[in-house]
């Protein structure tokens, strides 16, 4: 299946999850559902039977919040049953609103903000110490990066020359209650990256053949950072790039509307 | 206990590979033969402790038995959301070392007392707190935790500390030990406020009142067969620790014991009042001003 028809899946798995569990967040999933649709099946070496396989590679979504997003493409690759993302945010299951490292596929722990990368930075040092060539992703929002944790990290992982790691930065402009820019100025965003001795790539989140070209790039001694560029709610109409939707929950019709928009029958 | 510390992490990572020593910008003479011996397995994090710690944690993740070293209050408190998050909730074997514990750093004012941090981290689920006596009981626990490989905070005083423990390889986490047994009265010493409460069994003795003294060096777990024991054969029972009494040791020990239904009249709870120390001094001199000194303990007895 091709990667845009997937995503068009995923996405519709997230609309269905926030509507059953009646959860939040809804609009940070569709942010980066392409990210993650295009860095599970195009990017990251896993196998869903061997979830803990050493050589593995590693990805963290530090932001969280958009946890349906990772619970959609590991039901996709087998992590577990499709028909347990009907359990999501229910009593007794491990499809928790922020994920738990109990459930096969999460690396971290995540929801409170700013603490994927140091973790990233951990395991990125563990591969170069034992010289393993895995190669360790994490994504954030561009409202995590208020945190002071990321900028910690950020220079432990240029100091360390961690090369083997990369962060995307879903920016999709908006943060919990706001735009991005009118809360804490993140401006100039590349340069500051840069300053701190990332080599930055922009891309368009949404382009799949962008996002998988970004890792094929050519040998650097510098952590990575990706700023994609996004829009929050992507893919449903009435969603994209309304704030309203961080923490509204889609109606029985919204859900309706959205799988015809998806193209989903 | 520092060079104590130095000198057992450079002697274990020599035959365990899975150490990494990560200091928060401290230690620069103190782990030479370390760096000179195990160059790829230490690294400065810099002066960023939540950053070392979420570091440990992918470390850990990872296969590794990272251990952290700052200064007491910047390794715990400082941190306290990374220690929660990024290794307690996944439950890996990340080891915490502060030095400095209560008020070894007296002198260099609040900001590096730590009378606080048995209190926030016992309230960690799948945290485990040892806090050592001595330069002995340093090597032993820190082998102790690298044995468990569970998530270990360990209090370490500073240097110079009185050797008091003979090498006991039956030291394990958990599990208090009896220094002196007498019939009356329990004295509980709390990691490095041990040489105080051994000059206070001292006057115990010469008042003819038969003490036992028992090094609990481990917080959390609470050895509660131990204390069970305790509860029922001593007339009173004292606990000394150089921590806030909020949330300290003695505070666990209530909590354990109203649990257990058992007779909290008889425990006596000494340590810091609810108040930062402000020119308060040397450690010794901070001691006497909250009456951690070996008169106090007695005389608060007499009092009780
Ligand atoms: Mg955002």
């Amino acid at each position: 299946m091709k990667t845009q028809k997937i995503a068009a899946l995923l996405r519709l798995n997230a609309i269905e999850m926030s509507h059953n569990a009646k959860a939040a967040h809804l609009a940070s999933s569709l942010s980066c559902i392409d990210i993650l649709t295009v860095l599970y099946e195009k990017i990251l070496k896993i196998n869903p039977k061997r979830p803990n396989e050493q050589h593995r590679d590693r990805f963290i979504l530090s932001k969280g919040h958009a946890a349906t997003s990772l619970y959609a493409i590991l039901a996709y690759r087998g992590f577990f049953k499709k028909n347990y993302l009907k359990t999501y945010g229910k009593k007794g299951s491990l499809l928790e609103e922020h994920p738990t490292p109990k459930l096969n596929g999460v690396e971290a722990a995540t929801g409170s903000l700013g603490h994927g990368l140091s973790v990233g930075c951990g395991i990125a040092l563990s591969a170069k110490i034992s010289s393993k060539k895995f190669k360790t992703v994490v994504l954030m929002g561009d409202g995590e990066c208020n945190e002071g944790a990321v900028w910690e990290a950020a220079l432990f992982a240029s100091s360390k020359k961690l090369n083997n790691l990369y962060a995307i930065v879903d920016f999709n402009n908006w943060q919990g209650i706001g735009r991005t820019k009118d809360i804490l100025q993140l401006h100039p965003f590349k340069k500051k990256w840069e300053s701190f001795g990332w080599k930055v790539i922009e891309i368009n989140g949404h382009d799949h053949k962008k996002i998988e070209k970004v890792f094929k790039n050519k040998k650097t001694n510098k952590p990575i950072l990706i700023i994609a560029k996004t829009i929050k709610g992507r893919g449903v109409s009435f969603m994209e790039d309304d704030n309203n939707w961080h923490y509204r929950v889609p109606s029985k019709s919204d859900l309706i509307k959205a799988k015809r928009e998806l193209g989903i029958k | 206990m520092r060079n104590a510390f130095a000198k057992a992490i450079t002697n274990l990572a020599q035959k365990n590979k899975k150490i990494v020593l990560l200091s928060g910008d401290i230690g620069n003479k103190l782990f030479i033969n370390y760096r000179k011996l195990q160059p790829k397995r230490f690294f400065n994090c810099g002066i960023a402790e939540a950053s070392m710690t979420g570091v440990a944690s992918g470390l850990a993740a990872s296969g590794f038995q990272p251990v952290t070293y700052t200064i007491t209050p910047f390794n715990t408190v400082r941190c306290l959301e990374q220690i929660r998050l990024d290794i307690c909730y996944p439950n890996l074997p990340v080891i915490i070392v502060g030095t400095g514990a209560g008020l070894s750093y007296a002198n260099l004012g609040a900001t590096h007392h730590s009378m606080e941090d048995i209190a926030v981290l016992r309230t960690l689920p799948n945290m485990n707190i040892v806090c050592p006596s001595d330069p002995v009981e340093v090597e032993l626990a820190l082998k102790e935790a690298l044995r468990i490989k569970k998530p270990t905070y360990i209090r370490l005083g500073k240097k110079g500390e009185p050797i008091l423990n003979k090498n006991n390889s039956k030291f394990k986490i958990g599990k208090g030990i009896f220094l002196k047994r007498g019939k009356d009265i329990a004295l509980i010493s709390v990691g490095n406020v041990l040489p105080v409460v051994l000059e206070a069994e001292k006057i115990f003795s010469e008042k003819k009142i038969s003490t036992s003294v028992i090094n609990l060096h481990t917080v959390k777990p609470i050895d509660e067969h131990l204390l069970k024991k305790i509860f029922i054969e001593y007339k009173k029972i004292i606990v000394v620790e150089e921590h806030g009494l909020a949330g300290g040791v003695g505070s666990a020990i209530l909590e354990w014991g109203n649990k257990n239904k058992l007779n909290l009249q008889k425990l006596i709870c000494l340590g810091a009042p609810d108040k930062f120390l402000t020119s308060c001094g040397n450690q010794n001199e901070a001691r006497h001003s909250i009456g951690l000194t070996a008169k106090e303990i007695f005389n608060k007895f007499k009092k009780h």
